[in-house]
């Protein structure tokens, strides 16, 4: 997807917007928003009134026509602030589609590569196998079941780097839409047409699949109670009125309702739903469905990966730890001798510790006639033999075994029998007593040994991510709890766990471990969100709240996910957490300011309605508005143009902050509470002050 | 305002704030089925009476079973109070032989006793039997009261359980707190207002005569005992017509501290039986903080008011505040504080004549009933009013920290707001629907004693008392006839059970759910910042619903006062 920012309001956005407020009149569209349906129909009835007033030939016509447009404009706004907000979407969702070409499919009929038959990718069905080779276009999700290549994936990440797609493991699955660099595979096709991840992408991104959220549902149900009370409020006023010997115009009492009803929140509460899936998208995450969303906001417990998420991906050598007698520049010459070849992340640190704290620089293998003796999982060490000697690195256990054996032998008559003791007890026990004090402290130890004879441990050193200990007391801070998942024992686990600053840890963790974890938070009430990719992982992506799957993923673990982040970065879900937090916050926000407007719109509204037959309640025209007219006017104005005015709040979102819930509630209040209770009294104010001077009544 | 009445009304605050945590550790132990120092006295009485019902102690039900069970009761006794008074005068127990209520007076009186509210439309000494008084009428304001209680404490229950679909078995609730809570409490406080000077007897009137010579009847009975419930559950009906402004029924400075104590006494330890069952007993003290917020700004107010008096008076050389319609042994601030009292409690008793008070004095207690009664409220109902704003609140602001709304752990999502919702929108509509109605139909015009806006206060006040369970009148207005009757009736079972039926739902769907532990990023909502939000939403959605009635009503009145005004004629 492409990263480009789309500003507030952008030409290309903002006059299509103009058009669709205009289709959204229809109300069989507006009933989806009960609040803005009830002012479209009162802006309705009111016209017909005018009509008729109009050909009768009523009083004050200019000023009933002048509160039936703005009326009008009132849920024109609405309509606008939502068509804004979908139309960041769309304008997504066509670049998009533009990347999504016709693609030719070569389907498989047997097992071999060939024979295939070329047919168009939009005719592929579940369980079809096609070959993809160099060059050609994915015709639609699958996944990999013979093959490994590089997939250039642009077209959803916008990341160019080319991937690796290969059978087998946790990088199998593929996207419809991606290109093949280089190679080629056989994929199974594992989507239906018409709900592939990228049909699925495009919908969302549009807002076509948006269904109200249950936090949305139950916000409408608040604002249309409030709308019905209201309807009690200002139905009533007529029979007051005639008690008191006076007649309200239908004009009047319409706006008064129409600035009471929670019109402000309710003109923008889809587009806050659909500018919290865009701030998503944005991020390259997909989210499924509005209600997983809305479910990050509330997660009370963070499950994430150490390797990767926690830590750098990799063990880093700090440190070469030599036993008596040996030097540590014979250990380090030693271990980078052995490390020459071997091309780990670990491997390299070695080479590069060495060169850095003892300047040994790097050797030819080749000149050496050096014989490199590689990893397996059977020996669990690596080595060279070199120049007569052979070096060993690895476990501690395993090089300790072999260092034993290497200095016994078996005799023919059985016995055996040391031959040269060149292992002393005590420089085995040495070597574990380093090696236990580096796992201590987190560290995976790597015995050293030469022709036999132990060397030292080297130090490796699970790196944790520079700044993610911030991030994690910043996560406290929000009341989300961290736990770190790590197949490490309970010890080092510790350790890296106290490093990060991650509130818990589940070490030596299996898949089962992962799901009964999940269980047992979602038991004591609490929300889990986690990240995953491998096919292992799908049931605790299914069973967490919100569940996470990384792009590269299986399609198991995608399909398992409510999320999808197709920059496969699982540190992202703190930002996903807040994003949720701040789609909720803006809710509430608006909400909290449309109701505190309220007390200004009264107090415009109230004396002016009821002047004509009580002047006392001039008293009450606290803003000292010019007359009865403008100041109604003068509301219904404001009413409308507030909308417009926090359309781009609504579109950006109320700013989260890690404070503490009760700090962050503080400052809303302040700035949404209290200021919607202000704010009103100055603007209407204002507008009353450009409607005298315009002479508009 | 004098700093004598200031200090009545601090250690009145300051009684009610010591009751209100021994009362909550008895409450919370009865309803929990603990053992308290009544139980080797009530606990045989107790299981005798599920013996003879047939109830089994230990089926809890769900909030449906609960909701119909408390429906058949507050049935029954609709029924039997309505017959009792239709066939006083072939019933025994009635010395001055009193003759049947008219059908819409008696249905009116049934519905406002079955409801807790005791709207009477009739003098209590002429028109009922000691039989009506004591079995229709003191049977009523037990049972009503224990109601609200039931309620109170299954809503809570629904907040402090988690997993479950019950939330207690309705009557072990309303006999435990009849048993447990009301009739001792009513034994000793009668016996203390008798040692006042309270009558408590059978006999008929007594015949007098006076110093001058003149014959009077004075009008007794079984005074004490009546008063005694009256004040605890939260009744408001008088014995006398003049309710507590009469002598035998207040008469001394003591009595009527005490009545005013023991209208807030159960109100105020109910909140303390939420805090304790929810865990926390902070956010009782929140939810009780709303309520002494609202009540004080309310007490100020009115005193302020009373205390300043009608300028229009002033004028005339009348100085020293508004003292008609009070009682000369109790004076401004005891009238403001015990009126205040009497409308947040949803009491309705009256020591003054709130008709008389000032328009701002009289506004005071008319919103206390307009908000529903939530501040202290009527025993239970106050409790359970408070928790659904309380929802309603957390639902609007908790959003702002950015996680779906919680409330002592309980997540608050639409089935809730859906209930919340229809329990408040139930009162306007009552309220000012009703008095819409009244003031543009000649049948109502006509009850109506006062011209202008005080007239319309009056109307409005008749259905706001009616619909929030108050009880109190205004005054000034003839409630007695056929459609006040009706219509009253009708707000007073609206106001009551489309509430208790929404509340009750709310405590079955939070019931069911898990409680979601508290963390830094959950909203405090035992603090000072839930407190100033809980009022501010209150007094927000409350006086925005009902600003334009009172600036029709109160405010106009005041405006034209101090402006020199009145509305004569009429009258």
């Amino acid at each position: 997807m492409a990263k480009t920012q789309t500003s507030l309001f952008d030409r290309h956005i903002l006059f299509p917007a103009l058009g669709a407020s205009l289709r959204k009149l229809d109300p069989r569209v507006m009933v989806r928003n009960p609040v803005m349906f009830v002012v479209e129909v009162v802006a309705a009835l009111t016209t017909v009134l005018f009509a008729r007033d109009v050909a009768v030939g009523g009083a004050d016509l200019g000023f009933s026509f002048q509160i039936i447009l703005w009326l009008w404009f009132t849920v024109l706004f609405a309509n606008f602030a939502e068509s804004v907000a979908e139309g960041r979407g769309k304008a997504q969702a066509d670049s998009l589609r533009r990347t999504r070409t016709e693609t030719q499919a070569k389907l498989l009929a047997g097992p071999g590569r060939t024979p295939f038959k070329v047919v168009p990718g939009t005719s592929l069905k579940v369980n079809d196998v096609v070959l993809v080779e160099a060059g050609e276009i994915i015709p639609s999700d699958g996944e990999v079941i013979e093959g490994v290549a590089s997939v250039n994936e642009a077209a959803i990440t916008g990341e160019s780097a080319p991937v690796i797609r290969e059978s087998g493991g946790d990088r199998s699955a593929v996207t419809g839409g991606t290109q093949v660099l280089s190679d080629w595979i056989k994929v199974r096709i594992t989507a239906a047409p018409g709900s592939t991840f990228m049909d699925r992408m495009i919908a969302l991104v549009e807002g076509a699949e948006r269904q109200k959220t249950p936090n949305e549902i139950a916000l409408n149900i608040l604002l249309a109670g409030m709308t019905i009370i209201f309807v009690f409020a200002t139905v009533t006023i007529p029979s007051f009125a005639a008690y008191a010997g006076g007649v309200i115009p239908v004009v009047v009492l319409v706006a008064l309702f129409v600035t009471l009803i929670p019109t402000t929140i309710g003109a923008l509460l889809s587009a806050i739903g659909i500018a919290g899936m865009d701030r998503l998208v944005r991020f390259n995450v997909l989210a499924m469905s509005g209600r997983a969303v809305e479910a990050a906001g509330d997660v009370d417990t963070l499950l994430l990966d150490k390797t990767g998420t926690i830590t750098l991906g990799n063990r880093q050598a700090t440190g070469f730890r030599p036993i008596k007698g040996v030097s540590e520049r014979e250990l380090a010459d030693a271990a980078q001798l052995a490390s020459l070849a071997d091309e780990t992340p670990e491997g390299r640190s070695i080479v590069v510790l060495a060169k850095e704290n003892y300047g040994i620089r790097g050797r030819d293998m080749n000149q050496l006639h050096a014989h490199f003796i590689p990893f397996t999982a059977q020996s669990r060490m690596s080595g060279v033999d070199v120049e007569g000697s052979s070096i060993r690195k690895g476990a501690v256990d395993a090089v300790l075994t072999a260092v034993h054996a290497s200095g016994t032998a078996v005799t023919p008559t059985g016995a055996v029998q040391t031959l040269r003791p060149l292992v002393s007890m005590e420089a085995i026990r040495e070597v574990q007593a380093i090696a236990d004090e580096i796992a201590k402290t987190g560290g995976t130890p790597l015995a050293v040994a030469k022709d036999g004879r132990l060397l030292g441990v080297i130090h490796l050193k699970d790196i944790v991510k520079g700044g993610i200990r911030e991030r994690f007391s910043e996560l406290r801070r929000m009341g989300i709890r961290t736990v770190m998942i790590t197949g490490d024992n309970p010890m080092t686990a510790a350790a890296i766990a106290a490093e990060a600053g991650v509130d818990d840890f589940l070490a030596q963790a299996t898949p089962e471990h992962k799901l009964l974890l999940i269980r047992e938070e979602q038991a004591k009430g609490k929300l889990v969100a986690m990240c995953g990719d491998g096919t292992n992982d799908a049931p605790a992506l299914a069973q967490a709240d919100v569940g996470v799957a990384m792009n590269t993923g299986t399609v198991a673990a995608r399909e398992a996910g409510n999320m999808v982040d197709l920059d496969s970065d699982p540190t992202k879900l703190i930002e996903i957490v807040e994003i949720g937090k701040q789609l909720l916050m803006t809710r509430g926000a608006l909400t909290t300011f449309s109701i505190a407007n309220d007390v200004a719109k009264y107090f415009a509204i109230i004396p002016a309605m009821f002047l004509a037959f009580y002047p006392q309640l001039q008293a009450l025209n606290v803003m000292r508005l010019a007359s009865p007219q403008s100041a109604i006017l003068s509301a219904i104005i404001f009413n409308a143009l507030i909308i417009i005015a926090l359309i781009p709040l609504a579109l950006r979102g109320v700013r989260f902050q890690a404070i503490g819930a009760g700090a962050l509630l503080r400052r809303n209040l302040l700035i949404y509470g209290l200021g919607g209770i202000v704010v009103p009294f100055i603007g209407i104010k204002a507008i009353d002050l450009a409607v005298t001077a315009l002479h508009l009544v | 305002m004098t700093l004598n009445g200031w200090i009545q009304i601090l250690v009145f605050c300051a009684v009610i704030i010591a009751l209100a945590k021994p009362l909550g550790w008895y409450m919370t132990r009865t309803f929990n089925g603990e053992w308290t120092f009544l139980s080797p006295l009530l606990r045989p009485v107790e299981r005798v009476l599920y013996r003879l019902s047939g109830v089994d102690e230990h089926r809890e039900q769900n909030w449906l079973s609960y909701a119909v069970a408390l429906l058949l009761f507050n049935a029954a006794g609709f029924v039997i109070l309505y017959g009792l008074q239709r066939f006083q005068g072939s019933l025994p127990l009635n010395p001055t032989a009193m003759s049947a209520v008219a059908p819409d007076l008696a249905f009116n009186t049934a519905a406002s006793f079955v409801t807790n509210t005791n709207w009477q439309n009739y003098s209590g000494e002429t028109a009922m039997s000691y039989l009506v008084q004591m079995a229709g009428l003191t049977v009523q304001n037990f049972v009503s009261a224990a109601t609200g209680i039931a309620i109170a404490v299954a809503v809570i229950r629904g907040f402090a359980r988690a997993s479950t679909k019950t939330i207690g078995n309705f009557w072990l609730d309303l006999t435990r707190s009849t048993l447990y809570v009301l009739l001792p409490l009513s034994i000793v406080l009668t016996l203390f207002y008798v040692f006042c000077g309270v009558p408590q007897t059978l006999g008929p009137s007594i015949d007098v005569t006076t110093l001058e010579g003149a014959k009077q009847t004075l009008s007794i009975g079984p005074v004490a005992s009546q008063l005694a419930i009256k004040m605890l559950g939260t009744n408001g009906g008088g014995f006398f017509n003049a309710n507590s402004a009469h002598p035998f029924e207040n008469p001394d400075a003591l009595s009527n501290f005490v009545q005013m104590v023991s209208i807030f006494a159960l109100g105020a330890g109910l909140t303390n039986v939420f805090g304790r069952m929810v865990g926390d007993e902070r956010q009782g003290w929140a939810i009780f903080a709303a309520m002494g917020t609202l009540f004080l700004i309310g007490v100020a107010v009115t005193y302020w008011s009373e205390a300043a008096g009608n300028p229009l008076l002033a004028n005339l050389g009348l100085d020293g505040g508004n003292m008609e319609g009070k009682e000369i042994r109790f004076g401004i601030a005891l009238s403001s504080l015990f009126a205040v009292v009497t409308t947040a409690a949803s009491c309705g008793a009256v020591i003054a004549m709130h008709d008389a008070f000032t328009p701002l004095g009289g506004m005071i207690p008319l919103i206390n009933m307009q908000l529903g009664e939530i501040i202290i409220g009527g025993v239970g109902a106050g409790l359970y009013g408070m928790l659904i704003f309380a929802v309603i609140a957390i639902f609007v602001a908790g959003l702002m920290v950015g996680r779906t709304p919680e409330y002592v752990g309980k997540k608050i999502e639409a089935k809730e707001v859906k209930m919340a919702v229809l329990a408040v929108l139930c009162l306007p509509l009552a309220m000012l629907g009703f008095t819409a109605i009244a003031v543009v139909l000649p049948t109502g015009l006509s009850s109506i004693a006062n011209p202008g806006p005080h007239g319309f206060t009056e109307v409005l006040y008749a259905y706001t008392s009616g619909a929030a369970n108050n009880g109190s009148a205004f005054g000034g207005l003839s409630g007695n006839t056929l459609w006040y009757n009706l219509t009253l009736g009708i707000a007073m079972l609206m106001g009551r059970f489309m509430v208790i039926v929404p509340a009750l739902a709310i405590a079955g769907s939070l019931a069911a759910k898990k409680i979601v532990p508290a963390s830094l990023g959950t909203f405090p909502t035992n603090g000072g910042l839930f407190v100033g939000l809980l009022v501010g939403v209150i007094i927000i959605v409350g006086g925005l619903t009902f600003f334009p009635s009172l600036a029709l009503g109160p405010i106009v009145e005041h405006l034209a006062m101090i402006a020199g005004q009145t509305f004569g004629g009429g009258g």
